[in-house]
């Protein structure tokens, strides 16, 4: 007979079940990538180096990382910052969802993927950008309102707080906006129209049904931006060092780039903020769960109430169209405008004259900006596709095989999103500077780094496929006679394609335009491209910086195209 | 108590025109009456009644409620939904989870015109939630309820603030088939003891059969007809209206005479019937003949002095438990029947199906 009807036997039989090895190689490989660097980071902020090669525990980093005078401004302005950007950007990314799910705006289906068009612009290019547009030396925003009202000083200055406030916010607004778009979808409009029949005005409505019932979703879309941009690093990078305004991260990436490097110290600033994110997200967690509870039963989709606003529905369209012109678009034109630019100057009739394509035709012999473009595609496609083969296989296992301990993968490989991109670098730096394998340097450790910190964004995709797969089609295989792997190969893999296209996309998005891992880890030949317009930016190279920008993005979107035809045309042909 | 008059919505889906959901529709509830909109998916019953409420703002029309003209396009009067004196069950319940079931109840007291102090508001909330049989459940978080409390709840919550009306969406759909049976009988009973006046709105013909002094069966935007529950499954005036409630037979023909008392007779394919003629129906009209399976009786001798008796064949026999579901095949029609178990018949069985002449209605085909 078959082999099916006997996996207990053959259990017994043979030592290398291979239905067992593949969870207990999925576990080691989990471990390696994101529990050993943690370890690493937690051992070496304990450590100081009295001699080369020799190490003795102290507390020496703790002490000179907490308790400088530094410490307090940089704890405040952590602070000031992330709270800041999480409520400008939730308040931008809730009105966007609102007046274009909610509310009879005029055009408003025409602003949902507008409102998420700034995904493809990369955190150092949005920094750059309003850095041409609100620098008060030349922004062109300034010099124009300067002009127009015969102003004697710049009136912004994006060089402070507010403006790293800003610029990281209109960077992360897609996020809100599709978080609370969901969160609106999800919500039974009859739950508020009961309420209307109860006697409850529009405004007692809204107060005591629709914001209460939507309290929880905000709460957590709050945690998640302010955890988020603790972690960042592109703003505080570009715009925070320059002013002098110091962040958790950018303490981390100083104590690395002084001479010499302290590692030590730079481990145990690392620590705290991984500590910090970790329960941030923590408390996100139980947010959700709480969310949950309010989600009312029925799955069926719902035709939204909308708000008659009245005449002030214009208002409602020209503030999508402000946003669209002034948010969404400016930072594209200034980019490209820029871009042809020999030298950086206010868009006018005498600039008109200057425009050429100088910049690009420099690019075209430039090596390192060759290197850094290779580096990128083979890295982001690369993450993208390991990430997705592994996620894939760790979330069969979690939720199809039925083995004993198997949500202890999915534990695992949940611990990277607590892990702060610089954070994770100054890990991988700790155990590969001194590794057996000289992978260090070479982008090999970036690979590494990116599959690490998108593993929980491949989950997300690969479960959400994987729980719909009845285990009857897999158990209809497995009864034909096919073998595990088959079965997997056969069965599983194609009906996992859809998430998979997705999750694929998706990493390969934010591997391109990864920057605060990439910061610590790529030097010399494994530069990539972000970090190249970093550099360059900082050289003051910024014309030619703008024309990388443009090069970057039209290669982003080529890349996740060919991909999409790719897959799309094999989805048709099976 | 509830008066609606040449009622129109439109709703804009993007074309000139719109979707025109009501069309000039016009019924009026007595009071403490229980009155069903039943028809079929998409026929506007669900715009209807939220036209009543005041959740969708009409485009034509008048509706007066208690008295009080709450919609007018000609006057142009609008109340808004929470000033109308209005209760509402909606079909999916729309409790509020955040809220305990004594909070939800307690709700509309609270946000009220006028001020309810506590003990009143207590009090009422006691009565309510023991009119429904949920004494007991107060401190529980509103989702932990089943569906069926539930249901009650939404129903106590519509009930508390003591409304002139009481409007009803399906409240029944979401139910198992036992627990609606018994929800259908306690929710009339409530309904008479408290003798609200009721508007409900329902697909389901066993609901409004069984509960309704009135039911309006609407067609696309339109009622086909009003009555009381027998007349409009005896004597249903268009071929829509008997096909849509309980199953049909349906015979084509002709009308050759028409009577003084509103019989008559009609040429079929398979023999000439008696039968009654819907009023307006002339010699010469083509019509359809319906009759109701169970009306029918099947003979295994042929009948001697009965009207309406024709030559049939037993086609297919299903035994049902209640009763016996066969077709008998006529010529050129096949008829479905009900009969008694006790029949013994067989598939291919020569028979003879009589029509009674009282239960079978010519309608304009
Ligand atoms: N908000 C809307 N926008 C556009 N068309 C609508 C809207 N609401 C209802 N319609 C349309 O109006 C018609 C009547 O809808 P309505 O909801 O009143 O039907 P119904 O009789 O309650 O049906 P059901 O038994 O399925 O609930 C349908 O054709 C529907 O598609
Ligand atoms: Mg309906």
């Amino acid at each position: 007979m078959s082999t099916v009807a006997i996996p207990t036997t053959a259990k017994q039989s043979s030592t290398l079940d291979p239905a067992l090895l593949v969870p207990v190689v999925g576990a080691g490989i989990l471990i390696y990538l994101a529990v050993l660097p943690l370890f690493m980071l937690v051992m070496g902020s304990f450590q100081a180096e009295v001699a080369p090669r020799e190490f003795v525990y102290t507390l020496k980093n703790y002490q000179n990382a907490y308790a400088s005078p530094h410490t307090y401004s940089t704890f405040v302005n952590s602070l000031i910052f992330a709270g800041g950007s999480a409520v400008m950007t939730f308040l931008f990314g809730t009105t966007l969802a609102w007046l274009t799910e909610r509310t009879n705006t005029p055009l408003r289906s025409l602003f949902v993927p507008i409102a998420v068009i700034p995904l493809i612009l990369p955190g150092v290019l949005e920094s750059i950008a309003w850095i041409f547009l609100l620098s008060p030396k030349f922004g062109y925003v300034n010099v124009w309102l300067m002009h127009l009202f015969g102003l004697q000083s710049a009136p912004f200055n994006v060089f402070s707080l507010p403006g790293m406030i800003w610029v990281h916010s209109v960077g992360q607004v897609p996020l809100a906006f599709l978080m609370m778009t969901a969160a609106f979808k999800s919500m039974d409009p009859s739950l508020e129209e009961s309420a209307m029949m109860s006697g409850a005005n529009t405004w007692q409505t809204f107060k005591r049904i629709t914001l209460r019932l939507l309290a929880p979703t905000a709460g957590s879309v709050l945690l998640i931006l302010f955890v988020r941009t603790l972690e960042s690093f592109e703003t505080p990078a570009l715009i925070g060092i320059p002013a002098r305004i110091y962040v958790y991260t950018s303490e981390i990436f100083l104590a690395f780039n002084e001479y010499p490097p302290d590692y030590g110290r730079g481990g145990a600033l690392a620590v705290g903020l991984l500590l910090l994110s970790s329960f941030g997200v923590w408390l996100y967690t139980r947010a959700t769960k709480e969310g949950k509870k309010f989600q009312t039963v029925t799955g069926k989709a719902f035709r939204p109430r909308q708000f008659d606003l009245g005449p002030w529905r214009w208002a409602g369209f020209a503030f999508l169209m402000v946003y669209f012109i002034f948010v969404v678009l400016l930072p594209f034109l200034v980019l490209f405008w820029a871009s042809f630019l020999p030298f950086f100057a206010a868009p006018s009739w005498s600039a008109l004259d200057k425009l050429s394509l100088d910049n690009y035709r420099y690019l075209s012999t430039f090596r390192p900006f060759w290197e850094a473009m290779k580096n990128s595609i083979i890295l982001s496609t690369l993450t993208a596709t390991v990430a997705m083969v592994l996620t894939s296989l760790v979330a069969w296992i979690v939720y199809k095989s039925k083995l004993r301990g198997a949500w202890i993968l999915d534990v695992l490989a949940f611990i990277p999103i607590t892990i702060p991109g610089i954070v994770m670098g100054m890990a991988l730096i700790l155990l590969y500077v001194a590794f057996p394998i000289p992978i260090y340097g070479t982008i090999w450790v970036l690979l590494i780094a990116y599959v690490t910190r998108f593993i929980p964004y491949g989950m997300r995709a690969s479960s959400g496929s994987i729980l719909q797969i009845h285990s009857e089609l897999e158990e209809a295989a497995a009864a034909s006679g096919a073998s595990w792997w088959e079965t997997f190969k056969r069965v599983t893999l194609p009906l996992l394609r859809p998430g998979f296209v997705a999750g694929w996309i998706y990493i390969c998005i934010v591997s391109f335009r990864e920057f605060s891992t990439s910061v610590l880890l790529a030097t010399g030949e494994s530069r990539v491209l972000s970090i190249l317009l970093f550099t360059m930016f900082e050289q003051g190279q910024v014309t030619i910086v703008a024309a990388i920008g443009v090069l970057m993005i039209v290669t982003l979107l080529t890349v996740v195209g060919i991909f999409y035809k790719l897959t799309g045309k094999v989805g048709i042909q099976t | 108590m509830i008066e609606v008059k040449g009622l129109v919505k439109i709703y804009d889906d993007g074309s000139n025109a719109g979707v025109k959901a009501v069309d000039e529709i016009s019924f009026t509830v007595e009071e403490g009456r229980f009155y069903t909109l039943l028809g079929p998916s998409g026929c506007g019953k669900t715009t209807t009644l939220r036209c009543i409420a005041g959740l969708e703002k009409a485009n034509g029309g008048e509706i007066i409620v208690a008295g009080q003209k709450v919609y007018s396009a000609n006057e142009n009067t609008y109340v808004p939904a929470y000033r109308r004196p209005i209760g509402m069950v909606f079909q999916s319940y729309a409790i509020w989870p955040h809220l305990t079931v004594f909070e939800n109840v307690a709700f509309p007291l609270r946000v009220g015109k006028e001020k309810v102090s506590n003990t009143e508001v207590k009090k009422k909330v006691t009565t309510a939630l023991e009119q429904v049989e949920l004494g007991g459940y107060e401190d529980r978080m509103a989702t932990q309820l089943s569906g069926g409390q539930q249901q009650r709840l939404a129903l106590a919550r519509a009930l508390v603030r003591e409304p002139k009306v009481l409007l009803l969406d399906e409240p029944l759909s979401n139910l198992d088939a036992k627990l609606r049976e018994r929800m259908r009988f306690e929710l009339r009973e409530l309904q008479r003891r408290l003798r609200i006046t009721t508007l409900y709105v329902t697909h389901d013909q066993i609901e409004a059969l069984s509960m309704s002094n009135v039911i309006a069966v609407m067609n696309s935007g339109v009622i086909a007809q009003e009555g009381g529950p027998r007349d409009v499954y005896l004597a249903p005036k268009s071929k829509f209206v008997a096909n849509f409630i309980g199953s049909t037979n349906q015979l084509p023909g002709q009308v050759i005479s028409v009577g003084s008392d509103a019989m008559g007779r009609v040429r079929t394919e398979d023999g000439e019937i008696a039968c009654a003629i819907l009023e307006g129906l002339k010699p010469g009209s083509n019509v359809v003949v319906v009759v109701r399976p169970e009306s029918l009786n099947v003979h295994l001798q042929k009948p001697a002095n009965s009207a309406n008796v024709l030559d049939a064949k037993i086609g297919a026999a299903m035994f049902l438990g209640e009763y016996l579901d066969c077709t008998v095949e006529l010529g050129h029609n096949v008829l479905q029947t009900h009969q008694r178990h006790t029949l013994e018949i067989r598939r291919g069985d020569p028979v003879w199906v009589e029509l009674p002449p009282a239960e079978c209605m010519a309608l304009p085909a």
